[in-house]
């Protein structure tokens, strides 16, 4: 079953010198049980994606426009508020870049994880925390019955993004959107918090979406990458593929640039030039300043999505 | 005849006095952030400070450049030692060491244009007439890979690179013989950060400069640096040439931090084995003793041993 079925979408903000065009037409899709991967530069488009088909974004100023935007066969775009509360924290639910902001400072941990729960099942408070409990206990937090007594500013970032991965599963949802999760911790912390998701999302049996800039946690965590920049899809296909042979030029220069793969003091391979405004993109393919194979074409139209090979697809004139 | 290095940090200490609430009465405890670190960074080379959050790198590069003030050590700039100097000493050796700061949008007035904000350390410091000044700003904004034109714009105008690139021009416009950069690529983007690392290392060549390079990014110090020392608690705990420490890493701790790094290869995924405090504290009794809090401060007092030629990993005792 297609978990989360996105078809052209593209999500635009209203501001009082013009409109801003964050994603412009993207279609993607998770199975159940599937790892999703969307990475993608600051500005890419790959959070205001998640937070379009959850309907988190509030509308005005944003504006959804698309062709099927589902979450487990609902539509989204005319599901009531009602069924929108149902749907976030059973069918899916998520996790931030910023534990600290993410939990209320002024409730404890186990108020926030047990107040979850009880909105979407009965349970008495006494069944809820023992739930609660045994969560905190899942995500290996060591000493699960004080930490629900602690405030979130007791608790390190680690231990936080614990907690939160705790309360997004409560509900025991089909599947976890993590924006970021990582990206605020130490990186022993972080090769400890993806190993806990990766975990649990064969455990649970869940789909996953994990949107990061880093490529090496897209390496780390998932089975299918989507690489965003200036709010469309550059390139689509399994994550061994991705980067055994990265298509778009985008992708390969992403790939060429990171630092740490020769050891030594060495310059790296650089890519000229900076990320488009979206409040101002550039005409045709939103790479094209910065491409070295870009002619005439790609700046004056975006090249169609299409498919370049079992299971992947990429969005460049060279490659059509 | 040795040359004398460009910075010396020796056994170096910095404590500061944290409120701790005891029931209804406020006390100071002793928070030891640094310990007893002596670096040497030599001419026209790179070192690596590399240790995750609070592990006390930023406030050791700080006291190196005298922002935060050392509770014991010493600091020595091409020689001469600086720990005590007052204000009036100091200014001629704050011309030789600059700082690059992580953010780059707090790092900047928003009020000066960037023309101004180039040339503010030469209108501190008395170079030249106001016209010589402005004219070297936008020579630097240039060379730091900004056209002229940008002399007259304000840092908001500017992308989290551009700013960047502009903090290195204020920086390196004293023609300083050492740049303490404190994570200057952890804020910027993927495909811009690989643009400051290649402007680092070009502007190093050109100048001969002594870059501390404080980071908690591995990859970046791989690439990057010709030595690294690693920090954990407020001390040095292993300390050898870049290379050395990505392939022959002894300590628990420095393996721990390689082994956290994610690899580039979907197909090198592995389950890792995760060493926590007090794993650590097993295969390593002194970090065990070393609690930060305990009154009086930490009782053992580790060494720095030689396991080969310039490489030094902390004594444990196994």
């Amino acid at each position: 079953m297609r978990l989360v079925d996105i078809e052209n979408l593209s999500v635009s903000f209203a501001q009082h010198d013009g409109v801003v065009q964050a994603v412009r037409g993207l279609s993607l899709h998770v199975d159940a049980g599937e790892s999703l991967g969307i990475v993608g530069e600051s500005g890419s488009g790959k959070s205001v994606t998640c937070m379009a088909v959850l309907r988190l974004l509030r509308e005005p100023p944003a504006r959804i426009v698309a062709g099927r935007l589902s979450l487990a066969g609902t539509d989204m775009r005319k599901a009531s508020k009602r069924e929108l509360s149902q749907i976030r924290g059973r069918v899916a639910a998520m996790i931030f870049q910023d534990p600290m902001t993410a939990f209320d400072p002024v409730f404890t941990i186990g108020h926030q994880i047990i107040e979850t729960i009880q909105a979407h099942r009965p349970a008495s408070k006494a069944e809820a925390r023992t739930e609660a409990e045994l969560l905190l206990k899942r995500v290996e937090i060591k000493n699960p019955a004080s930490v629900l007594d602690n405030y979130p500013h007791q608790l390190s970032g680690g231990m936080l993004q614990r907690a939160m991965i705790a309360m997004a599963l409560s509900c025991r949802p089909q599947i976890l959107f993590a924006d970021e999760p990582t990206t605020a911790l130490d990186v022993t912390i972080q090769a400890q918090i993806l190993q806990l998701i990766k975990d649990l999302q064969s455990e649970f049996g869940m789909g996953l979406i994990m949107v990061t800039h880093d490529l090496g946690v897209i390496a780390e965590t998932v089975d299918r990458v989507v690489v965003m920049y200036g709010g469309r899809v550059m390139e689509e296909g399994p994550v061994q593929d991705i980067f055994d042979a990265p298509a778009h030029p985008y992708t390969r220069a992403l790939l060429l640039s990171m630092p740490g793969q020769i050891a030594g003091r060495r310059r790296l391979v650089e890519i000229k030039g900076a990320s488009p405004n979206p409040a101002n993109p550039p005409t045709g393919c939103p790479f094209h300043p910065r491409c070295d194979q870009a002619d005439a074409k790609c700046s004056a139209e975006a090249p169609a999505f299409a498919a370049i090979g079992h299971a992947r697809q990429a969005a460049c004139w060279r490659l059509q | 005849m040795t040359v004398t290095p460009a910075l010396e940090l020796r056994h170096l200490s910095k404590t500061f006095s944290l409120p701790v609430r005891n029931g209804w009465r406020t006390t100071n405890v002793d928070h030891h952030a640094v310990m007893d670190v002596s670096l040497t960074l030599p001419r026209n080379a790179i070192l690596g400070l590399v240790g995750e959050s609070g592990s006390g790198k930023t406030t050791t590069g700080m006291m190196a450049m005298r922002l935060v003030e050392p509770s014991a050590g010493q600091i020595l700039v091409d020689g001469t030692d600086i720990t005590a100097m007052d204000h009036a000493a100091l200014k001629p050796f704050r011309r030789k060491m600059q700082v690059v700061f992580q953010d780059s949008y707090s790092a900047l007035d928003p009020m000066m244009t960037l023309g101004q904000i180039v040339a503010e350390p030469l209108h501190i410091h008395n170079v030249g007439s106001a016209s010589d000044q402005a004219d070297q700003a936008l020579g630097w904004l240039q060379r730091v890979g900004l056209d002229r034109s940008y002399g007259n714009r304000y840092p908001h105008e500017l992308s989290g690179g551009q700013r960047q690139r502009v903090a290195i021009a204020r920086a390196l416009i004293l023609r300083p013989t050492v740049l303490v950069a404190d994570e200057p690529t952890s804020a910027l983007d993927v495909s811009v950060k690989a643009q400051i690392i290649n402007l680092l290392l070009d502007l190093q060549a050109e100048m001969g400069l002594s870059i501390l390079f404080i980071s908690h990014d591995l990859s970046v110090v791989r690439s990057l640096t010709d030595k690294v020392a690693v920090m954990f608690n407020g001390r040095v705990v292993e300390h050898a040439r870049t290379e050395t420490i990505f392939t022959d890493a002894r300590h628990p701790y420095t393996r721990s931090l390689l082994d956290a790094i994610p690899v580039l290869n979907p197909r090198l995924r592995r389950t890792r084995t995760f060493l926590s405090r007090a794993d650590l504290a097993s295969r390593s009794p002194r970090l065990a003793q070393r609690d930060l809090f305990a009154p009086g401060g930490p009782s053992a007092e580790p060494q720095l041993v030689a396991v080969a030629d310039d490489h030094f990993v902390e004594a444990i005792v196994t």
